[in-house]
């Protein structure tokens, strides 16, 4: 199991997916740090790795940019040879091979999420070592702790995707205010069929929270 | 039989014996010189402007009281360079000569995203042991651009970015200040104060405010845009007085007079 270097810049993070009848919705906090010092406080943790495929990134910031940017090369390779989009579970592969064949070098926890003709929305989790999960709906990242309790007694199946939005922007919003590697920001996106949907929730916007 | 010149192929790791025993009678090992160093960018309505204090440090000792940290790249992109001086130096040339011929290559003026991911994937390869930590600007054919590049090989784009030890000094004078479609005199005011406060607040970092003002098809490099550390005047003239030594003569051959006086044959 590695731990980040010293001096390595960290995603501490908060990071979910969760899948609805037509699609998927991903949400994310936007700090960096180093140390106790935030490098970035409006990170954008939702990578495109392909048109309707995203990844959520937590961990080492160097190793998640990495190995998005490779796995970004190898399915514009499988688009060119296939003549078709990949699916979101062969996404999902190709992030796993190299987790867990680099797992001595890595410090990543990643979820990959999109949209696909075969199975409409999905959603993997890949943790520290390389595991490949294919849950429901998935947190990660250091502030993913804070909110297991709420996300389990809030999620129900079948949520529509306006429930989903909610549900995310709680929970991120939630693990924000515990977790101290999270904050700024809260980055969602809606991936269905039709494209993706880019939203930004600002502190003032946040749902109801109790803070003393 | 043994060689007479020893093959210089592979690490030779003779300075290792010789560097342990240095240390063993107490003689510290020299530090890496790093550049401490404030280094800044920052977007502005036409472009992108960055800034760099010139103080190279080794340990506590200023080695170089106004050495280069802004780095040239490309005629459109330039680096400021933060961390071990060397690295900086090193990795900004590799690239820099890289990107000529990339562009020679492909016939187009290189872009800003390609010298980002030429730097992150060499510093990543390295796993942070290239001790580089840069900020990256200029203007392209989609416009101008802004990155920071860390040690590991992470990026981060922003419209104002600060590095270094004195990167946190600079960083309020940013965030308190900054706003989008500064004029470009706004812009060299505010990235003049951000160096000038980790000059003065850090002490990895000290001398000039070096500036590098980079719009579409034209950049301006100003050494020594602001010098708020001359040495002042001295208060006396300490120059010798002729006949303060006392001159005997001179010989011709001083040389051989020389060479006699080194013989300790006796």
């Amino acid at each position: 199991m590695t731990t980040l270097k010293p001096g390595e810049v960290n995603l501490g993070t908060t990071i979910m997916a969760v899948k609805f009848d037509g699609g998927v919705v991903i949400a994310a906090d936007s700090r960096t740090s180093t140390g106790t010092y935030v490098a970035n406080r409006v990170t954008d943790k939702l990578t495109k790795v392909e048109e309707l495929i995203y990844c959520c990134r937590s961990g080492s910031a160097a190793d998640t940019q990495a190995v998005a940017d490779i796995v970004k090369y190898h399915l514009d390779l499988y688009t060119s040879q296939h003549g078709e989009m990949p699916t979101v579970k062969v996404a999902a592969s190709l992030f796993q091979e190299i987790c867990y064949q680099n797992k001595n070098n890595l410090s990543a926890w990643i979820i990959v999420a999109g949209w696909d003709k075969q199975t409409g929305g999905d959603v993997f989790e890949i943790p520290i070592g390389g595991s490949l999960h294919r849950p429901e709906f998935a947190i990660a990242g250091s502030g993913s702790s804070y909110i297991s309790g709420f996300c389990d007694k809030s999620y129900r199946p079948g949520m529509s995707k306006e429930e989903c939005i909610e549900f995310a922007k709680n929970a991120v919003g939630l693990a924000i205010t515990r977790d101290g590697s999270s904050g700024g920001v809260i980055r969602l996106a809606v991936i269905t069929k039709d494209g993706v949907e880019r939203q930004v929730v600002y502190g003032n916007e946040l749902p109801a929270q109790y803070t003393g | 039989m043994t060689p007479l010149i020893e093959p210089n192929t592979g690490f030779k790791f003779d300075n290792v014996k010789r560097n342990q025993l240095l240390s063993d009678k107490g003689y510290m090992t020299p530090t890496a010189t790093k550049t401490g160093t404030t280094i800044v960018g920052l977007l502005y309505k036409d472009g992108v402007v960055l800034g760099a204090d010139t103080r190279a440090t080794s340990g506590p000792i200023v080695a170089d009281k106004n050495c280069r940290k802004i780095h040239y790249l490309a005629p459109n992109m330039y680096c400021c360079g933060a961390g071990t001086a060397a690295d900086t130096d090193y990795t900004t040339n590799m690239v820099g000569s890289q990107l000529a011929l990339h562009a020679l290559n492909t016939g187009r003026e290189a872009r800003v995203v390609t010298a980002m991911t030429k730097l992150k994937q060499y510093l990543f390869r390295y796993q942070g042991h290239v001790g580089a930590a840069l900020i990256l600007g200029g203007v392209d054919v989609t416009g101008p651009h802004l990155f920071t590049i860390h040690p590991h090989g992470s990026t981060d784009k922003l419209p104002y970015v600060t590095m270094g030890s004195g990167s946190l000094n600079a960083m309020s004078v940013f965030e308190s200040s900054w706003r989008p479609n500064l004029t470009r005199d706004e812009a060299v005011e505010m990235v003049k104060d951000a160096i000038e406060a980790g000059i003065f607040n850090d002490l990895g970092s000290g001398s000039n405010v070096d500036v590098c003002v980079i719009t579409k098809g034209n950049v301006e490099y100003i050494r020594g845009h602001s010098q708020p550390n001359e040495r002042v005047a001295k208060e006396q003239s300490y120059r010798f007085a002729a006949g303060t030594t006392e001159f005997i003569g001179s010989k011709a051959g001083a040389q051989a007079g020389g060479a006699a006086a080194m013989d300790v044959s006796a």
